[in-house]
């Protein structure tokens, strides 16, 4: 499982006092931290507090890239951010996010390709999240044929087909698993699927069990990426467990520690 | 109709990994072996590098081998009862490497010292130029005996050392780690186990890139395709990244070839199978044929006939694609 480590970002306390104090060892901390636990790439979000989105942001790339040359997801929901910031980034990049719409997609697509960076890519258009798995379908099926067109290789592809807290939206974590599982038959080979996995329990009761649960479940439906929390290890043992149950990694008694190996990365 | 794109694009290749050291590289080899690199199914070379051809290693024991039937002993003659001599026999056959099974130290085989071992690695070393495997007689508790003394006595000679199991790699682990040479994870036919032991190698400090898997051969007739199927199944793995499955495989043809009655046999006792001449060697190389294409890198072979048939095979093989 490819994981997005999804700690540095200003919604959380911590780091959104570290970038007002311009604290770089909180970030550099959380950066080591989460690639030490299995990330293999970082996500990287101001928080939608940030007076100055561009500034903060470059300056907590500049702050992990201290750390660790691992690809970035750059993470704002604005493209006039998203542009200037992610031609400054060193090293491997990741486009985080756009939506489904043609010209949305176009523009992302082009600043992907130009920074030979991936993308992701979320089943969401003007009307907003899609509510049933056939405009997920259609959205990712749009998604897939605009990147072939634009060349962008499948392995940078991320298709995000949005995840919704299971309290507000009953119905949406199975039509998640279903999208996701229509939408492997569209492209061989086939795009990285990826949800923000802390989303499906927002405002719940037991929430690390239900991103656990839910995890292993989108694994057989075949997420192969995620943007999570990297140091909740058990959460981490069970998308490792889930990838071993249905057949992408061949069992040995040190499965776990395996699989962490794996991943090692070199951190300053 | 344009014919769609087949390709396939791996994630992984497999190690390469170099046997042997040269003058030039601290040892008194005059040649060296390199095996592994392929980043594609093997013969598929539109895919992808085929990488280093397989290598053919010949046996040489530390004792004369009384149980090879005579249609093998014969090929070797006197030089069955001196490990250099024999050695420069193997070489003559074609041995890109030689492989030195001390059957020797076995406590029922002899139970030769750790001295006299030592000895006899000194020994084929002085003999030939090529590259050396050292192999143990498999009783763990003696192995681990003497092997260090064998590691040692190879010092800067880069050989590869066998074998390290699920049960027994700490001893052989530090002394091949210590004297600088490769090593052979051995595991019974199991994936699964092939992995774990890699990683207790790695765990004990042992590179990956370093090891060379074993997961034991069986002769055509005797579980084959059983045999086919681990490689197939652990080199498709490896090429789709699994790092603990990306080690080079070495497989145990002579011995296992003629372990068959098909090999063993006399004239009179299968009439209808050909003469033992040609019934032996056939048997040896293709075993040794079938598993290429499965993803064998060093083939241990012993019969000079199967050994000349088994690398024109190679040449190609190689070609292939």
């Amino acid at each position: 499982m490819y994981i997005i480590g999804e700690r540095i970002n200003g919604m959380f306390a911590d780091v959104k006092q570290a970038i007002v104090d311009k604290d770089p060892a909180v970030i550099k901390e959380l950066a080591r931290k989460q690639l030490a636990a299995g990330a293999d790439a970082l996500d990287v979000n101001v928080g939608p507090a940030s007076a100055d989105a561009e500034g903060s942001l470059m300056w907590l790339v500049e702050t992990i890239r201290q750390v660790t040359a691992a690809p970035l997801a750059i993470d704002t929901a604005k493209w006039s951010v998203m542009s200037k910031v992610v031609p400054q980034v060193p090293g491997e990049v990741i486009i985080n996010s756009s939506k489904a719409d043609a010209d949305t997609l176009q523009k992302y697509l082009g600043l992907a390709m130009e920074k030979s960076a991936g993308l992701v890519a979320l089943t969401i258009d003007r009307q907003g999240v899609p509510s049933d798995v056939d405009k997920r379908v259609e959205l990712g099926a749009g998604i897939l044929a605009a990147a072939a067109e634009a060349g962008l290789p499948m392995n940078r592809l991320f298709i995000d087909a949005i995840i919704l807290p299971v309290n507000v939206a009953p119905a949406q974590p199975r039509a998640v698993l279903e999208a996701m599982r229509q939408l492997q038959a569209f492209s061989d080979p086939a795009p990285h699927f990826v949800l923000g996995l802390s989303n499906v329990s927002q405002n719940c009761k037991q929430r690390p069990l239900i991103n656990r649960t839910y995890l292993a479940m989108a694994i057989a439906y075949g997420l192969d990426s995620a943007i999570l929390d990297p140091m909740d290890s058990d959460l981490v043992d069970m998308g490792i467990t889930a990838e071993l149950l249905i057949g992408k990694t061949i069992y040995c008694d040190s499965f776990l520690t395996a699989e962490r190996q794996r991943k090692q990365v070199a951190i300053n | 109709m344009a014919i769609p794109e087949t390709k396939e694009a791996w994630a992984a290749a497999i190690n390469r990994l170099t046997i042997g050291a040269t003058t030039a590289q601290g040892g008194t080899r005059k040649s060296t072996v390199t095996v592994g690199g392929a980043k594609c199914v093997p013969g598929l070379a539109f895919d992808g590098d085929l990488g280093e051809p397989p290598a053919v290693a010949v046996e040489v024991w530390d004792v004369p081998a009384d149980d090879w039937p005579e249609e093998l002993a014969g090929q070797y003659g006197a030089a069955l009862n001196k490990p250099g001599d024999w050695a420069k026999k193997a070489v003559e056959f074609g041995a890109d490497m030689i492989c030195l099974r001390l059957m020797g130290v076995h406590p029922d085989g002899g139970d030769r010292s750790a001295e006299q071992a030592a000895a006899t690695v000194k020994e084929v070393l002085a003999a030939v130029g090529v590259p050396l495997i050292v192999w143990g007689c498999g009783v763990a508790e003696k192995d681990n005996k003497v092997l260090p003394s064998c590691t040692s006595a190879a010092r800067g000679e880069n050989c590869l050392f066998g074998t390290i199991t699920e049960k027994n790699y700490r001893t052989l682990v530090a002394a091949c780690l210590a004297d600088g040479h490769k090593l052979i994870g051995e595991s019974p036919l199991d994936i699964n186990m092939a992995k774990q032991v890699n990683i207790l190698a790695q765990d004990a400090g042992y590179p990956l890139s370093d090891l060379v898997l074993y997961p034991n051969s069986a002769a055509l007739g005797y579980g084959y395709e059983y045999v086919i199927s681990i490689l197939e199944r652990g080199h498709l793995a490896a090429l789709n990244g699994d790092q603990l499955l990306r080690q080079p495989v070495l497989c145990n043809v002579g011995a296992e070839a003629w372990r068959t009655k098909e090999a063993r046999a006399a004239d009179e006792e299968v009439p209808g199978l050909g003469t033992a001449a040609r019934r032996g060697p056939l048997w040896e190389a293709l075993t040794a044929t079938g598993l290429m294409p499965a993803g064998a890198d060093i083939l241990v072979m012993r019969h000079p006939g199967a050994i000349a048939l088994v690398k024109q095979g190679i040449k190609t093989f190689m070609r292939a694609g």
